[in-house]
């Protein structure tokens, strides 16, 4: 039989998926140990034991000086961040894609202004955000903001456009007006792509919003690792690593959910 | 007066020609069937009907009307696919035959509640009642097309056009459809225009079949010349002509 045609059963794909993440631990409790027995005081890889009490105090203990458990402090500022400015983005783009999908004057004053925007590299930006907009929350939710609302809008304009003519003609015909046919045939076909695009430009948000962090901030997840790097905790890193890819594992998980609930239609002819 | 008058319209695309001269007059309640090979102008032609594009030169007018802009609501039309919002359950896309012309799109209240049990008296029509909160995706090709064609005569227009709209349904499905397409129209009275490929179809259905063709012919330059039609048959009384004319003329009954 050909390869493509073998299938795991379901408890085979269970094991296989599970597989990666095992490897992945086991070897780096092996290199962990290794470097451990050579130098008690090695820093650079610390026991998965380490990790875990580490992980415990972060998570529990609060800081000596100002009485609060920091990690939280951090995950708050943090997410505060990433979903201001990708909820912004999620507007701005829904707003101009309708725009560009629907509207042929707006197709022809803005698409390819969207279009050269979105090679602007965003990080090359972020000195100048600083400059005009301070070292507070601004600079950094604009960054994001910057760096995936016109990746978002050109797919949703695209996919506006992507609406089968039939529909939109089909719904002059109803009398609906160009109002009408933007809230009621288009916006409906084009959230659960909203939702999709969100879920892809969450990876790039948390680059920029770390990015960011790192370089000017006081709290948040990415400004803590930086700031313990210099004392080398890769205890603390480690931790702080794992917990923002659970965060982003959940909001994806949640996204995708809300999509399955909220847009029934779209699994109707499955 | 005719109901639907079209005066030498003409239609090109660039330096090539689709339409030219073409005149026609259809009566309130008249069913048409337009016919011809591929390329041959009629879905350009229908499309003009719709007003989704507008002739190059010539007049198109409903009821003394203007050659409109814009789709409107005195055409209704279902196309072979996409015709439904697939958003939308069942119920909703006939409410929105309704719906879709206020300011928002909504209907609230009273009003909506009214909608609503038209819309169900609809799908009683249309045989749909069983699949009334169901998405489009669910149902079958044939129901999906019953569905446009209620959904368009919801909104009350004065001419429905048919754009091949039962070009993708297996021979079974597509009697059926003829049937359903007699009982409303026979309701109705409505006018139809149908462009088809299946000429048994448009001549079975259509009470004149227009065939569209190309009367001239430049081999050097293929899109010199239009199409227009060629042809204006009666195909009322199984295609032969002058069964009712004692009706009309009931003096030479006697000679």
């Amino acid at each position: 039989m050909r390869l493509i045609n073998h299938k795991p059963g379901r408890p085979g794909a269970l094991l296989l998926a599970a597989l990666p993440f095992v490897v992945l631990f086991v070897a780096y409790a092996v290199a962990s140990d290794i470097r451990l027995t050579a130098n008690p005081q090695d820093k650079l890889l610390p026991a998965p034991s380490t990790i875990l009490d580490t992980a415990h105090r972060l998570f529990t203990e609060p800081d000596r000086r100002s009485k609060e458990i920091l990690l939280w402090n951090d995950t708050f500022a943090s997410l505060a961040r990433l979903l201001g400015g990708v909820g912004i983005s999620a507007a701005l783009s829904l707003v101009l894609g309708l725009a560009i999908g629907l509207l042929p004057y707006a197709r022809s004053l803005l698409s390819s202004f969207v279009a050269v925007i979105s090679m602007v590299p965003p990080l090359a930006l972020l000195p100048i955000l600083f400059i005009v907009f301070g070292l507070g929350e601004l600079s950094k939710v604009v960054l994001i903001v910057i760096g995936i609302t016109p990746f978002m809008t050109r797919d949703l304009a695209q996919r506006v456009m992507e609406i089968p003519k039939e529909q939109i003609v089909k719904a002059q015909t109803l009398g609906a007006s160009t109002s009408v046919i933007a809230l009621r045939v288009a916006l409906p076909q084009i959230l659960p792509r909203l939702i999709s695009n969100m879920r892809l430009s969450l990876g790039s948000a948390w680059l920029f919003l770390i990015a960011a962090e790192a370089v000017a901030s006081n709290v948040g997840l990415g400004y803590r690792i930086f700031l313990v790097r210099r004392y080398l905790a890769m205890d603390v890193i480690l931790t702080y690593v794992i917990w923002i890819t659970l965060l982003a594992f959940v909001i994806d998980w949640a996204l995708k959910t809300t999509s399955r609930r909220a847009f029934p239609w779209m699994e109707a002819g499955l | 007066m005719s109901f639907v008058s079209v005066r030498n319209v003409w239609q090109r695309y660039g330096d090539r020609s689709i339409l030219e001269r073409v005149s026609v007059s259809v009566d309130e309640g008249e069913f048409i069937s337009i016919v011809g090979a591929s390329g041959c102008g009629k879905s350009t032609f229908l499309r003009m009907l719709l007003a989704e594009e507008r002739p190059y030169k010539g007049e198109i007018s409903i009821d003394g009307g203007d050659t409109a802009v814009e789709p409107n609501r005195e055409r209704g039309v279902v196309f072979q696919k996409y015709s439904v919002f697939p958003h939308m359950t069942v119920r909703d896309n006939l409410i929105a035959g309704e719906s879709f012309e206020q300011p928002f799109g909504r209907l609230r209240g009273a009003a909506r509640t009214e909608a609503a049990a038209r819309a169900d008296a609809m799908l009683e029509r249309i045989g749909l009642n069983h699949v009334a909160d169901q998405f489009p995706a669910a149902l079958s090709g044939g129901m999906q097309q019953r569905l446009a064609i209620g959904q368009a005569m919801t909104a009350r227009p004065r001419i429905l056009l048919l754009d091949e709209p039962f070009g993708a349904l297996d021979p079974g499905t597509r009697l059926q459809m003829h049937d359903f397409l007699m009982e409303l129209r026979d309701e109705t009275n409505m006018t139809v225009f149908m462009v088809t490929h299946d000429l048994q179809e448009g001549f079975k259905l259509g009470d004149r079949v227009l065939v569209f063709d190309k009367p001239r012919w430049d081999p050097d330059d293929p899109g010199l010349f239009g199409a227009t039609i060629t042809y204006d048959f009666d195909a009322r009384n199984k295609g032969m002509p002058y069964q009712d004319i004692l009706d009309q003329y009931p003096s030479l009954a006697g000679a």
